[in-house]
């Protein structure tokens, strides 16, 4: 079980995601806070707790690689990379303006920490499974890469031949993760492409799925902790499907298709913000 | 020099001799190993080659990632496939990520043959000349095949080598030097350029031999590098010449023709002959019946080269 101590520390990397989050969309004028807000938890367990990685030495060859599949949420991973230290937060500021090292879909070649660019929807897991292949091939047994989904990307037919794959190769270095938010862009995912069973489908396709509380802190550590090495004992790459609210944390957000891809106002920055609160340590 | 090999012949050999020779090469296929002879890689290193069964996107995908490791990652599978069924894996996994993947499918053109329209690939050096950091390399004969799979296994970046199914005459020496961006001037003239690639090369020298016949000396160009293209030796040879004639096993839009067409329209505007696939999907037939069928033979060739010549 978790410790309370990494918990909380978690948890407040979290609230501070979340806070940037938010800050750097209403700078930014456009984006994605539903999709960034429902994935800060996870995010933040795997950079705060779960992966092993050094932001003095990004391509240290023994760490865990993230790739976020769904690449439209980089804001949350933009949030994570900077507060645990791989970037001046400063540059949260400059998101999607002419220049920035913060592109809108992320941009490995620009920015320090992210492993691969992505933001053409179901891409993420072949290029994850392409990674870990090379890492088996290299002889390194350690690294695990993570791949975080969205609920919608499932419904691009490149995922189902990449989960086929990774099932074939017993990939048990790869650890899928879905950000089951239940929504996309034009409204609920059961009403505009039912993805049916999660669970199901990936069982299916020779995977072992794991739920997950992708709000719970301490379920998500625990969960995703041990992923690796469930992995290993029974030789199937494991998907961890993570129950998450779109827009988590902001009220007027939250379970609402409409701020999948709109940027909140001065007003609605201010509001989000009080409910967020001020992080522990923060005085504002 | 009257031996006939398939461009794709050199393609499970070569990727061999790359990893004997230190090249940290992976092979990803979608099902296709022994038509493409990635086969021959997978015997040598099975560890390194994995086959995707028929998913082409993921074939490009899993290529991708990799390379994000640091393999110099080749993929299979046929041209049709490889380029148009998994074009956004290779615009954004591929080449808006910079990565070191190498596309090398086979089976590009019209001399497929009787598999017919859906699987004779004529659009795909015009698909993958527009990706930025796309380079296109279209071999003539085997020996420049493997040069260009060896070229593009030690250049950084994504490649496309374009390779074939039909046999044909080798043209090039074992120890001819190939290099990115350098077209190979194989036959000086003064009355007609004829700038060619892939399987053409071969018929514009035997175009210029028609040529020759009449009283007309034809320059001949295998602009084996498509992207960078010889910018320098397509003009140079239009100012010398004064006329250009473009032979492609391929779509006259997008591809080689095009790509002279730009060069010639912004350094040294002269008439220009485009032979190649003229709009339309291919059909079923022998290869060579195929090739007269849409004009892709020396006898065009030289037709044009003429009327270029006499024009002047």
């Amino acid at each position: 079980m978790a410790l309370a101590t990494d918990i909380g520390a978690v948890q407040d990397l979290a609230r501070r995601v979340r806070r940037d989050i938010v800050q750097m969309l209403g700078a930014a004028g456009s984006g994605h806070p539903g999709g960034s807000l429902s994935a800060a938890d996870i995010v933040a367990t795997l950079y705060g707790d779960v992966m092993r990685h050094d932001p003095d030495d990004p391509a240290m060859p023994t760490r865990d690689r993230f790739v976020l599949s769904k690449g439209h949420a980089a804001p949350v991973l933009y949030a994570t990379l900077a507060e645990t230290g791989y970037f001046d937060r400063e540059h949260l500021g400059t998101l999607r303006r002419l220049g920035s090292m913060l592109q809108g879909h992320p941009d490995a070649k620009k920015t320090p920490g992210v492993e691969m660019s992505t933001g053409s929807l179901g891409q993420g897991l072949a290029i994850a499974n392409g990674m870990a292949l090379a890492l088996r091939l290299d002889g390194n047994l350690d690294s695990t890469v993570f791949v975080l989904l969205g609920d919608g990307e499932l419904q691009e037919g490149e995922v189902w031949e990449a989960a086929m794959f990774a099932a074939h190769q017993r990939l048990t270095n790869v650890v899928a993760i879905v950000d089951n938010n239940g929504l996309q862009i034009d409204g609920a995912c059961d009403e505009v492409m039912s993805l049916g069973d999660i669970h199901s489908k990936f069982a299916a396709f020779g995977w072992d799925p794991v739920s997950c509380d992708g709000h719970d802190v301490g379920a998500l550590i625990d969960v995703l902790g041990s992923a690796r090495s469930r992995a290993r004992g029974n030789g199937r790459p494991i998907v961890v499907v993570c129950t998450t609210t779109k827009g988590k944390g902001v009220s007027f957000m939250e379970g609402n298709a409409d701020w999948h891809g709109k940027a909140p106002g001065t007003e609605q920055v201010a509001r989000a913000l009080e409910e967020l609160g001020a992080p522990e340590g923060d005085v504002s | 020099m009257t031996d006939k090999r398939a461009t794709r012949e050199a393609l499970g050999t070569t990727l061999v001799e790359l990893v004997t020779r230190g090249v940290d090469v992976v092979v990803v296929e979608a099902d296709l190993s022994k038509s493409t002879t990635t086969a021959t890689f997978r015997q040598a290193y099975p560890e390194r080659f994995f086959n995707v069964g028929i998913a082409e996107q993921n074939m490009i995908g899993t290529a991708a990632g990799l390379a994000v490791a640091g393999k110099v990652a080749f993929t299979g599978s046929f041209a049709v496939f490889a380029t148009g069924r998994a074009y956004d894996q290779v615009r954004n996994s591929v080449c808006y990520a910079g990565l070191d993947v190498k596309l090398a499918p086979t089976h590009a053109g019209v001399t497929v043959g009787p598999d017919g329209g859906s699987h004779q690939m004529v659009e795909d050096i015009a698909l993958m000349r527009v990706l930025p950091g796309m380079r296109v390399l279209v071999p003539a004969d085997a020996t420049a095949a493997a040069a260009a799979l060896r070229l593009a296994a030690t250049t950084p970046g994504p490649f496309y080598v374009r390779l074939g199914r039909a046999a044909v005459p080798t043209l090039y020496d074992e120890d001819a030097a190939f290099e990115l961006g350098r077209a190979h001037t194989l036959r000086e003239g003064s009355d007609v350029t004829i700038a060619a690639c892939g399987v053409m090369v071969e018929r514009a020298l035997c175009a210029a031999d028609i040529l020759a016949a009449e009283g007309v000396s034809a320059e001949v160009i295998d602009v084996f590098s498509i992207k960078p293209i010889d910018s320098v030796a397509i003009s140079q040879s239009a100012r010398k010449t004064g006329g250009v004639v473009t032979a492609e096993e391929h779509s006259i839009i997008g591809g080689l023709g095009s790509a002279v067409a730009e060069v010639l329209a912004e350094q040294i505007p002269v008439p220009l002959r485009r032979i190649g696939v003229r709009d339309t999907f291919g059909t079923s037939g022998d290869p060579e019946e195929l090739m007269r069928h849409f004009g892709l033979t020396a006898e065009e060739i030289a037709s044009a080269g003429r009327d270029i010549a006499l024009r002047r």
